[in-house]
């Protein structure tokens, strides 16, 4: 398959300023994500919150659904004054917008958006996630003490008890998952749940108890009701946010919607399959590397016009159609799930601090450490999934019912729908990664 | 050296940062502004590791030196300030010790830093060579570069050292799981002690003893 990076070296340029012009482009993209998705939120939001209560919402600005409203309300921001108090602390003051925004879109570049489709392709992404989401609050902090304001303040020090009380459960849930997959690289997370709606992690049992908690912690991430105890517009004005006016406002908010858009793309990595349909369409048509049926037509007849344009190199169309398919999957989980954030934000009452911190200590983590020990065993009892659990416990009484014919084909096809029909079976007698080195490990130890 | 690149140029950027950014903590006299160039610094030491491809290390770096110096700067600075925007006033003395003790660390580093640069030349190859065999082998442990071998060596297994037929070489193959999990049972106990001392207690206070003020802090 051929990147970008590969095609513009058939220009006639130097190599760095291709890579810079590579770099350049793949950071624009990651940014108009994360900008776009905070301007489609802000609309969504207006909209979806004057549904519940009983509104339309804004209805006139650029034709009939308000399309208009976040260009003009960043407009309206943009020449608002900004102010600095008198009694705050300048530099830090100025700085801390941009590192509260900077963080959250640092989150982006280890997000795959398909298979393959990531910026940053790590194999520690589930925990580098992680590690720059928690810087997010550190602008928040920065920003309410530095105002010299006591609501900002009070705000400030309601993110940090807050922090450390939905930290902990938030990666004890993503650790559930990373010892189902045996892996952290979200793309391998990604790529074992391909195939039917079943091999989403979302129907392990454990998996599914601790996506309720994600979904509680990741909501607590975001700051948003009811975990907005930082703003909390009804009691401290508006929180750390009291004394920022105009662009450097929108910069917290930009971080904050961009945040959710990150949070739930990775719930829908992490539990809902990632890029994978329900039913795997693009697998039928064929559209992979190793293009079949519909999709060799389609890498043949794309080849065929590439090359009367001049470009000689082979590149797989088929494999780039079926990743925009599973980025059309993934930025409709995305947007699901950051769809049922608002809705809670608009039906739920803000809780109080003692109440979150009951929340995420007292319940979330002893869930999620729960779910963790429910994992080991699971994954030790069904080592290659359910499936292929029952499948093997049925293979002698199928190789009975068979036993008439020959004995090797009957073995053949039994093996062979095993495969077919659960690729994580497939890959779980493969071994998934942890497990295979544990196995290796030992005969090395023993040598 | 090399030829210049962009790894190059990234990884001055980074250290430039890093380094002036050490120097800010020392220089400025607001503890906020100075935990912020910590903070600073210390993401810049995470991209020196990133850019090295040491990504598990990297996001260790963020995670827990970032992270903690956050929360050191929350509940130490914050919590216990008197008043807002709290100044130091250093010293000249403080200044030499300071000057001293720092000076006598920078040496034993370069020291160090070059010592080993000289020493392990080649070896990395060597490492480079037996994942390559790994990989050659059907394994996934050498596809994962950053932190498969982290975990291994933490329970005994050197990929590094899987040739050596020495015994002495792999005496170091033991692991570290155990003395690991003797330190983090240490610090819960440690955490849960500090709880445990931290506790409020209801005491009762006679008023007299207090010379007649309203005794603070009894009731919770």
């Amino acid at each position: 398959m051929v990147s970008m990076t590969e095609l513009l070296t058939l220009l006639p340029l130097p190599s760095w300023i291709v890579l810079t012009i590579a770099g350049a482009i793949q950071a624009a993209l990651l940014l108009v994500v994360a900008l776009c998705s905070a301007v489609i939120f802000i609309w969504l939001e207006r909209k979806v919150s004057a549904r519940i209560q009983d509104r339309l919402g804004p209805t006139r600005v650029g034709g009939r659904f308000g399309w208009l409203q976040p260009p003009a309300d960043g407009i309206k921001l943009l020449l608002k004054e900004d102010l600095i108090p008198a009694a705050a602390d300048r530099a830090l003051y100025r700085l801390a917008p941009y590192i509260s925004f900077c963080a959250t879109f640092c989150v982006f570049l280890a997000l795959p958006f398909a298979a393959g489709w990531v910026a940053l392709q790590l194999n520690v992404a589930a925990f580098f996630v992680l590690a720059v989401a928690g810087l997010e609050v550190f602008g928040v902090i920065l920003g309410g003490y530095s105002s010299g304001s006591k609501w900002s303040l009070y705000g400030a020090m309601r993110e940090a008890a807050q922090v450390i009380s939905y930290e902990i459960p938030l990666a004890l849930c993503v650790v559930v998952v990373v010892l189902l997959a045996g892996t952290m690289d979200l793309v391998e997370i990604g790529r074992q749940q391909e195939g039917w709606l079943w091999n989403w992690n979302i129907f392990n049992p454990f998996a599914f108890v601790t996506f309720w908690v994600y979904c509680t912690c990741a909501l607590a991430n975001t700051n948003r009701a009811p975990f907005d105890l930082p703003e909390a517009e009804s009691e401290l004005v508006a929180g750390f946010l009291t004394e920022y006016s105009g662009f450097r406002w929108v910069y917290f908010f930009m971080g904050e919607y961009a945040a959710m858009f990150a949070v739930s793309g990775l719930g829908a990595i992490l539990f809902l399959g990632g890029w994978n349909g329900p039913v795997p369409v693009s697998q039928w048509l064929g559209l992979s590397v190793d293009p079949h049926g519909l999709g060799a037509w389609i890498d043949a007849a794309g080849n065929w016009a590439t090359a009367h344009i001049g470009i000689h190199e082979h590149v797989c169309f088929a494999a780039w159609l079926g990743n925009l398919l599973g980025m059309c999957n993934f930025v409709i989980k995305a947007v699901l799930g950051a769809t049922c954030m608002i809705w809670v934000r608009w039906t739920m009452p803000r809780l109080r601090i003692d109440q979150v911190m009951t929340t995420c200590l007292k319940y979330c983590v002893p869930i999620a450490s729960a779910m963790i020990a429910g994992v080991l065993v699971w994954s030790f009892v069904f080592p290659s999934g359910v499936v292929a659990y029952v499948t093997a416990q049925l293979r002698p009484a199928i190789e009975h019912r068979e036993a008439a014919p020959p004995k090797a084909p009957a073995k053949k096809t039994a093996t062979k729908s095993t495969a077919r029909t659960i690729p994580r079976g497939e890959l779980g007698e493969g071994g998934g990664a942890g497990r295979s080195l544990l196995v290796y490990g030992t005969e090395e130890v023993e040598r | 050296m090399g030829p210049i690149n962009w790894q190059t140029c990234f990884f001055f950027l980074m250290a430039a940062i890093a380094c002036g950014a050490a120097i800010a903590v020392v220089i400025s006299s607001n503890i906020v502004r100075m935990a912020c160039w910590l903070v600073l610094s210390l993401a810049a030491v995470a991209g020196l590791f990133f850019l090295t491809g040491a990504e598990f290390l990297g996001a260790v770096q963020l995670m827990v030196y970032v992270g903690g110096t956050m929360v050191l700067l929350i509940f130490g600075v914050m919590l216990t300030a008197r008043g807002p925007f709290v100044s130091m006033k250093i010293g000249a003395a403080q200044w030499v010790v300071a000057v001293i003790a720092a000076g006598a660390l920078l040496t034993v580093l370069l020291q160090a830093a070059f010592g080993t640069f000289g020493q392990t030349q080649g070896k990395p190859i060597a490492a480079a060579g037996s994942s390559r065999e790994l990989a050659a082998s059907g394994n996934d442990v050498a596809d994962a570069a950053s932190y498969s071998p982290l975990g291994l060596g933490l329970i005994g297994v050197r990929i590094d050292r899987l040739a050596e037929r020495d015994h002495v070489l792999r005496g170091g193959m033991s692991g570290y799981l155990l003395p690991f999990e003797i330190i983090s049972v240490h610090l819960v106990v440690v955490l849960v002690g500090a709880a445990y001392l931290a506790r409020a207690r209801r005491r009762m206070v006679p008023r007299h003893w207090r010379g007649g003020e309203q005794p603070s802090g009894v009731e919770d």
